[in-house]
């Protein structure tokens, strides 16, 4: 079961320079909230800076982490 | 691969996305939304009474296997308009509470439609996930 810890560390390392904050919305280890803010998001649409973070779990969304809520921003 | 590929499922999907103007993939229905994230998309389009198809995905897991690849998004929901996809729940949300949601479908949002996204029944709770069981 992944933990908070594990998504932000591996959200920080596809993403160059990212501040990343993870949450765990029910304590069930599969319900997560991520808070990222990146200097390559600049200039890409929301629906783009989405798809960027969820590109790093690829089919483990909707798996083993079965939501991960997002807010993303440049800075 | 063509594009005449034998795929019902994602003909279909295409067609229904063309065909509405505004249109919500979802898990369950608008009236009885079976999680939690699709129940606060619901609500933020319900504020701002303006009509929207929804299809529920639950039914079929391939429907969602199918809008995913044409998406290129892999949660549910799946708010289109004008046959693009404009998001899922937290862009939504963040859109309704900016004033960008109605600009997108082109309403203005009634006088009592709250400044703040509304809540779904339980603010927060797990989504329930019949989809599992029945998949």
């Amino acid at each position: 079961m992944p933990t908070t810890d594990d998504l932000k560390l591996r959200i920080e390392q596809a993403i160059p320079g990212a501040r990343v904050d993870v949450t765990d919305l029910t304590g069930g280890g599969d319900h997560f909230r991520a808070t990222v803010v990146a200097p390559e998001f600049d200039g890409l649409s929301r629906i783009e800076q989405h798809r960027r973070v969820y590109a790093v779990f690829g089919a483990e969304i909707g798996g083993p982490i079965h939501a991960l809520s997002l807010e993303t921003r440049a800075q | 691969m063509s594009e005449t590929t034998e795929n019902p499922i994602r003909e279909a999907i295409q067609e229904a996305i063309s065909e509405h103007e505004v249109i919500l993939f979802m898990k369950g229905t608008p009236e009885r939304p079976m999680c939690g994230f699709s129940a606060r998309t619901v609500a933020a389009l319900d504020a701002l009474g303006s009509p929207y198809a929804a299809v529920d995905i639950l039914p079929d897991p391939r429907i969602r296997q199918e809008l995913s690849v044409l998406s290129n998004w892999p949660t549910i929901p799946q708010l289109f308009v004008r046959g693009e996809l404009v998001g899922g729940c937290d862009i939504v949300t963040e859109m309704y509470e900016s004033g960008e949601l109605a600009t997108t479908i082109g309403v203005e949002p009634p006088a009592e439609a709250p400044d703040e996204a509304p809540q779904a029944a339980e603010p927060g709770a797990p989504p329930l996930q019949p989809d599992n069981r029945l998949a």
